[in-house]
């Protein structure tokens, strides 16, 4: 079938790139998940296989769930993540409402000023942010992670929230000014829903650096009751031995939540309320 | 009650002043049309009565109460905006009570209130539904009804008819003025749109860049324009301006209105040729190229017959032929 927008070729190309897109992205992932599930010599022996009958082996899984206290890394690195996510969102739509809606002196400078964190990566603070926490006695607690994890997304939420908010109604909120609501409630119960679809966006950029971070659970809060998943992985990962199946398994087990988070997000990408609000 | 009276507003946005010096009175009861270009400050000003943006200097006194530093849900305003501007998550019935609840009324009254307004605007079938459910021209009854359940003191129009195709426009007019009659309530209205302000008001405020060029009845406005600006805004088609000197006057512009012209085929004041006629059926607007006078429009009622390139002569009615000087303003 040929017509002016769609032509046989032209869809085969589209469809090979992003095939082979998708195949590059996926490739590592996959290998992971399908060693997880195979005895150590079937690891080395043939890595790139699936799990047949004879290679076939839960032992990573029951080394991961038996050993070490697995559903408390997880526990912690759901805490710190949503928790994180939490702050990130309600503090950065709230400085983006400020940012866009109200003319105040300084207001260009200060939404810059937030901003910069974008290209000043926050593991440059690293020692100054230890010294902050040692002093505080935050040190090897949850609170520590989460606050560096919401100052770490704060930026971009800020820049790419403030941008979404300039695009809500004035009249909406003018309305509702006229209606007697307060700012806030302006901010939360009619703005807020408008920019769900950005707040989403927003939640996955922030969510898997945070869950994937090694850096700061290993400096910050390397107890064995602040554990992150990521650092718990480690363990398996020995000086002259490593438990491969262990590590797989644990990765395997560590994408799950994640994966669970982005679906909840990325239907809220989809989904946009404006619809009746405005013409 | 809903007495309106600006003294001396000011705005001014950074550099840019938007509003320069705006004196008026509206009295009770009446309908009172904002209009102009865009750029020329009546959304603005309109935004400066109802308290959503604050003036940079000047009074706003409502019912004889300085309301300048009152909040916008204080000054017994109610507000149409061009947009809607409906809560997308609540139903029309939550939408029209939702100013009364936060007012603290009690629900007994908020529903007798909502029932009067929807059954003016025929919304009750609509009442459980969201926002997103219903039609453009439904969505601003809605608008209109969330006003009227206010009972204020000022009724304000942000344009609310632009976003409205233009059978709905008529329609919905129709229906402002009707309410307007049946409230009594003092109005006040934004618009481009002359036809509009023509056809509501009963007092039209035109603005031009900051300042009020004139205000009068829509007859005084279109009968004796106090300058060029106000001739050449108020009627459609536009007035013709013709430089004085060409015509041998004292005056440095002439002004007819295309409908104070008359042609013929063999003598008049101005020989020209038809460069394109348009014919609308109850009326044909001819663009002459005229030797002495210039390009200008004559609208004939009725279907008149001319083809582009044919020799006409355009005559002005003496009596409708406004002189105006050279800063702008009529000459007596």
């Amino acid at each position: 079938m040929s017509t002016a927008t769609r032509s046989l070729p032209r869809t085969i190309g589209a469809h090979a790139i992003l095939l082979t897109y998708t195949a590059i992205a996926l490739f590592p992932v996959i290998l992971v998940i399908m060693n997880s599930f195979k005895s150590r010599a079937g690891i080395f022996g043939a890595p790139l296989t699936p799990p047949t009958p004879g290679t076939f082996d839960l032992i990573g899984y029951t080394t991961v769930i038996g050993q070490g206290d697995f559903t408390h890394y997880f526990q912690n690195s759901l805490v710190v993540t949503v928790a994180s996510l939490f702050f990130v969102l309600l503090f950065g739509a709230m400085a983006a409402f400020a940012l866009s809606e109200y003319r105040f002196r300084g207001n260009t400078l200060m939404g810059l000023y937030l901003a910069l964190g974008i290209m000043i990566p926050i593991r440059l603070g690293t020692v100054a942010i230890l010294q902050l926490m040692v002093a505080s006695g935050l040190v090897n607690t949850l609170t520590a992670l989460i606050l560096v994890y919401t100052a770490q997304g704060l930026p971009l939420a800020v820049f790419i929230l403030s941008e979404f908010m300039k695009q809500v109604s004035d009249d909406l909120k003018n309305a509702g000014r006229i209606d007697g609501l307060s700012e806030y409630t302006i901010f939360f119960r009619l703005v807020l829903p408008l920019v769900r679809p950005s707040m989403a966006t927003v939640a996955v950029f922030t969510m898997i650096p945070i869950w994937n971070d090694l850096w700061f659970p290993l400096i910050l809060a390397p107890s064995e009751e602040t554990k992150t998943v990521t650092l718990g992985a480690q363990l398996f990962l020995g000086q002259f031995v490593t438990n491969w199946n262990a590590i797989l398994a644990a990765l395997s087990l560590a994408i799950m939540p994640v994966l669970i988070l982005y679906v909840i997000f990325s239907r809220q990408l989809i989904r946009g309320i404006t619809s009746g609000a405005v013409k | 009650m809903g007495s309106l009276k600006i003294e001396n507003v000011k705005k001014a946005f950074g550099p840019v002043e938007v509003l320069k010096g705006i004196n008026l009175e509206v009295t009770d009861g009446e309908f009172v049309v904002f209009v102009g270009p865009s750029g020329c400050g009546k959304s603005t000003l309109l935004r400066v009565i109802a308290g959503l943006e604050d003036s940079t200097s000047g009074r706003v006194v409502i019912d004889g109460a300085d309301v300048s530093a009152t909040p916008p849900a204080k000054r017994g305003i109610a507000m149409v905006f061009q947009t809607y501007a409906l809560y997308p998550h609540l139903t029309v019935k939550n939408n029209m009570g939702l100013g009364l609840k936060q007012a603290g009324t009690p629900a007994p009254e908020i529903d007798r209130r909502i029932g009067i307004a929807s059954s003016m605007l025929s919304l009750e079938p609509y009442l459980e539904r969201r926002p997103a459910e219903l039609s453009g021209g439904q969505r601003q009854r809605v608008a209109i009804g969330r006003a009227v359940v206010r009972e204020p003191k000022l009724f304000l129009f942000d344009e609310p008819l632009s976003n409205l195709d233009a059978a709905l426009r008529v329609n919905t007019r129709l229906e402002i003025a009707q309410l307007h009659r049946r409230l009594k309530a003092t109005m006040i209205y934004v618009t481009h749109d002359q036809v509009e302000a023509m056809t509501l008001a009963d007092k039209i405020v035109v603005l031009n860049a900051g300042r009020i060029e004139q205000i009068g009845g829509p007859m005084e406005l279109y009968n004796a324009p106090a300058n060029e600006f106000v001739a050449g805004f108020i009627g459609s088609p536009k007035m013709n301006f013709i430089d004085g000197a060409r015509l041998g006057e004292t005056a440095k512009t002439i002004g007819v209105r295309p409908e104070h012209l008359t042609v013929d085929t063999k003598s008049g004041a101005w020989k020209g040729t038809v460069v394109h006629a348009e014919h609308l059926g109850a009326d044909t607007n001819l663009y002459l190229d005229c030797e002495k006078a210039g390009l200008i429009t004559v609208r004939i009622f009725g279907v008149y017959d001319a083809e582009p390139g044919a020799t006409l002569y355009a005559t002005p009615d003496p009596a409708k032929t406004y002189r105006f000087g050279a800063d702008g303003k009529v000459l007596k």
